[in-house]
């Protein structure tokens, strides 16, 4: 009888270590969402000039750019594992949550990644100011959580569907719009010359953080019947 | 039999009542009549959007495609009532406020509603295997209900409403509606959803015979 | 008594009908050839036997001594090898290995590895990629994560497909072994496979 001694903390550790080996070994999605971020962020800030903004707009500028370079490569945690035709042999051996868990924190991985590229370039090439840095980084930090949390599931659909990355933003967008509106308002807050501290964005944390726990719990009861398609 | 009859009367009722009582909101003045049509349909369009994710779990539980049909059969009419809902809320907003479109947060909401509607159609259509279509459906489905509580906190939240939001129930939680009023908004309430479940049983009832047709041949 | 049953199993793609009311019943011991010309649905019968695809109508019962088995306790238990799937081509035949044990809940020394490695007879390739390897060190990779669970029920479709002569011996001590402990099935349309089991099942109409 085989042993199942082992948990599912190094289950899904093992997964994540799989896929990150996998992934540096090719590269292929954290080449998609940087290049992605970064030319983005080009265009932005080439088309911004000398202006200066307002702290909304900088905002809102941040977070599409974050949200597409995001929408670029966050599924081919699992087309990948379609398209090479390794996700028989996976379903059969694996534990679904374990998987699950395991590609959750590898996207969670490659938009911290995305994160910490992109944000300070954004600061260098755009006026914008952050007058609370640690704020700032929670707010990314909670909207990486959040945005993982939400997608990974969506990943797994569209894998399954078939339809490799052309549905992805249209199935993800609507369902991630509290999130983004939140995480805007947020960082408008800390864009702010006139902030206020963390009173002033409490509800916008709050609700980050309250997404993010449903989304994924949602997702753990869910990813079963999916990955099992 | 006599529910249909009831809907029937109900519809005629309404109909002619939107147009020979006072208008409901003085302040607009005939416009409002829209009103009566207008938040039902909006109404209709969110019980349809749930009842299909009922059914979605249901189908998630057992595994039968009659379940997937329902859930298809109240998604296809949730379209339709939300489009009806928009595309009148629209005139609305144009006659009160000059504007078709103002990222208003009830259009916001409304628009955000057929963006979940349209995704899920797009998603159905791109999945050739009707089980699997059926299950990918339903995930997605149950997935982006569970976001709506979010939206009714931040939606709100981001632009100052223009919508008249104490039409039906006062800052008080009382009804604040005048008696004329009631007489028809209720019925009109009651009517567009009997419509909806009558519509949705000969929808599913279609799309479980075009079904099991293809299954046949 | 370990077992297998398929209950009516029946499948349809779109408009085709590809399995009509396939039914049959094995116990410890048994071994059974699926075969039939090509697209016969061979592989589609063994593909919902293990539980990759779903039948239409009709299903397929696994259990135990202790009753029915449910999916996660037939996942330890059951292994599949085909020529459709494939392992990690990034990674190397040790890691894939590793990877694999671990999700079957077993850790595996460096040793251990090797001596998996030296049973299908890969011995001293265990550092170079999966993607790296021609097709028949492929296949045999392959058998050595499937049988890392000692399954009881083994499914393998055309089970020497890319083998060379050793490579055909390591497949047939593995089927003898799996004969002994638990239950066979095996998808082929090669007459010399037919001889591996001891029943077969015509998929021709």
């Amino acid at each position: 009888m085989p042993t199942t001694s082992i948990g599912l903390m190094t289950k899904l550790l093992a997964v994540l270590k799989k896929d990150l080996r996998c992934e540096f070994r090719t590269r292929y999605a954290l080449n998609a969402i940087l290049l992605f971020g970064v030319t983005t962020l080009t265009v932005v800030s080439f088309s911004i000039g000398q202006k200066s903004l307002q702290p909304a707009v900088y905002a809102a500028l941040l977070w599409i750019i974050l949200f597409f370079s995001a929408m670029s490569g966050l599924a081919q945690v699992f087309i990948r594992e379609e398209e090479t035709k390794t996700a028989t042999v996976l379903k059969l051996t694996a534990d679904p949550t374990a998987i699950y868990l395991g590609k959750l924190l590898f996207n969670l991985i490659l938009l911290l990644i995305l994160e910490i590229i992109i944000a300070p370039l954004f600061l260098v090439f755009t006026d914008a100011v952050v007058s609370e840095p640690l704020l700032f980084i929670l707010i990314l930090f909670l909207g990486a959580v959040s945005l993982a949390g939400a997608t990974t599931l969506i990943a797994a659909i569209i894998s399954k569907a078939g339809v490799k990355n052309a549905l992805f933003a249209v199935l993800a967008f609507p369902i991630l719009l509290p999130l983004l509106i939140g995480a805007i308002k947020a960082t408008t807050a800390v864009f702010s010359t006139r902030a206020s501290g963390f009173a002033s964005i409490s509800g916008e944390i709050q609700l980050l953080f309250g997404y993010a726990v449903v989304m994924i719990t949602a997702s753990l009861l869910l990813f079963e019947f999916v990955w099992d398609e | 039999m006599w529910w249909k009859i009831l809907i029937f009367i109900l519809m005629c009722w309404v109909i002619v009542m939107a147009f020979l009582t006072p208008a409901p909101q003085q302040m607009i003045g005939e416009a409002s009549r829209i009103f009566y049509f207008h938040v039902p349909q909006a109404w209709v369009s969110v019980v349809a959007f749930l009842w299909s994710m009922i059914f979605s779990i249901k189908y998630l539980r057992r595994n039968e495609l009659a379940d997937d049909d329902a859930a298809l059969a109240a998604a296809q009419l949730g379209l339709v009532f939300c489009f009806l809902a928009t595309v009148t809320g629209s005139l609305f907003a144009k006659v009160t406020w000059q504007s078709f479109w103002n990222w208003d947060p009830r259009e916001t909401s409304i628009f955000i509603l057929l963006l979940i509607y349209g995704a899920y159609f797009a998603l159905r259509s791109a999945i050739e295997d009707p089980e699997r279509k059926a299950k990918l459906a339903a995930v997605y489905s149950i997935f982006a209900f569970i976001t709506v509580p979010f939206l009714i906190f931040v939606v709100p939240r981001v632009m100052p409403s223009l919508h008249p939001s104490d039409s039906i129930v006062d800052k008080s939680g009382k009804i604040a509606m005048s008696g004329d009023t009631m007489m028809v908004f209720f019925p009109s309430l009651i009517a567009f959803t009997m419509l909806f479940f009558w519509m949705f049983t000969v929808a599913r009832r279609v799309l479980g015979k075009e079904r099991r047709y293809l299954e046949e041949s | 008594m370990y077992k297998v049953e398929a209950k009516q199993v029946k499948k349809n793609f779109a408009h085709r009908k590809v399995l009509r009311d396939v039914s049959f019943a094995l116990n410890d011991g048994d071994s059974l050839a699926i075969v039939g010309r090509n697209g016969s649905g061979k592989t589609t019968l063994l593909k919902i036997l293990a539980g990759l695809i779903r039948p239409s109508r009709g299903k397929v019962i696994y259990s135990s001594p202790d009753g029915e088995l449910d999916k996660k306790a037939l996942r330890d238990l059951l292994s599949y090898v085909g020529p459709e799937m494939t392992l990690y081509d990034p990674l190397t035949a040790a890691e894939n290995l590793r990877f694999f044990a671990t999700m079957r809940g077993q850790t595996l020394s460096d040793s251990e590895i090797e001596n998996i490695l030296q049973d299908v007879g890969l011995y001293g390739r265990g550092n170079d990629a999966y993607g790296t390897y021609s097709s028949g060190m492929k296949q045999r990779l392959k058998y050595a994560v499937a049988l890392l669970n000692k399954p009881k029920f083994l499914l393998l479709d055309e089970p020497s497909a890319n083998l060379d002569d050793d490579g055909k011996k390591v497949v047939a001590a593995v089927i003898a072994r799996q004969k002994k402990d638990g239950i066979l099935l095996i998808a082929t349309n090669e007459q010399g496979e037919y001889a591996f089991a001891d029943h077969v099942y015509r998929l021709d109409d």
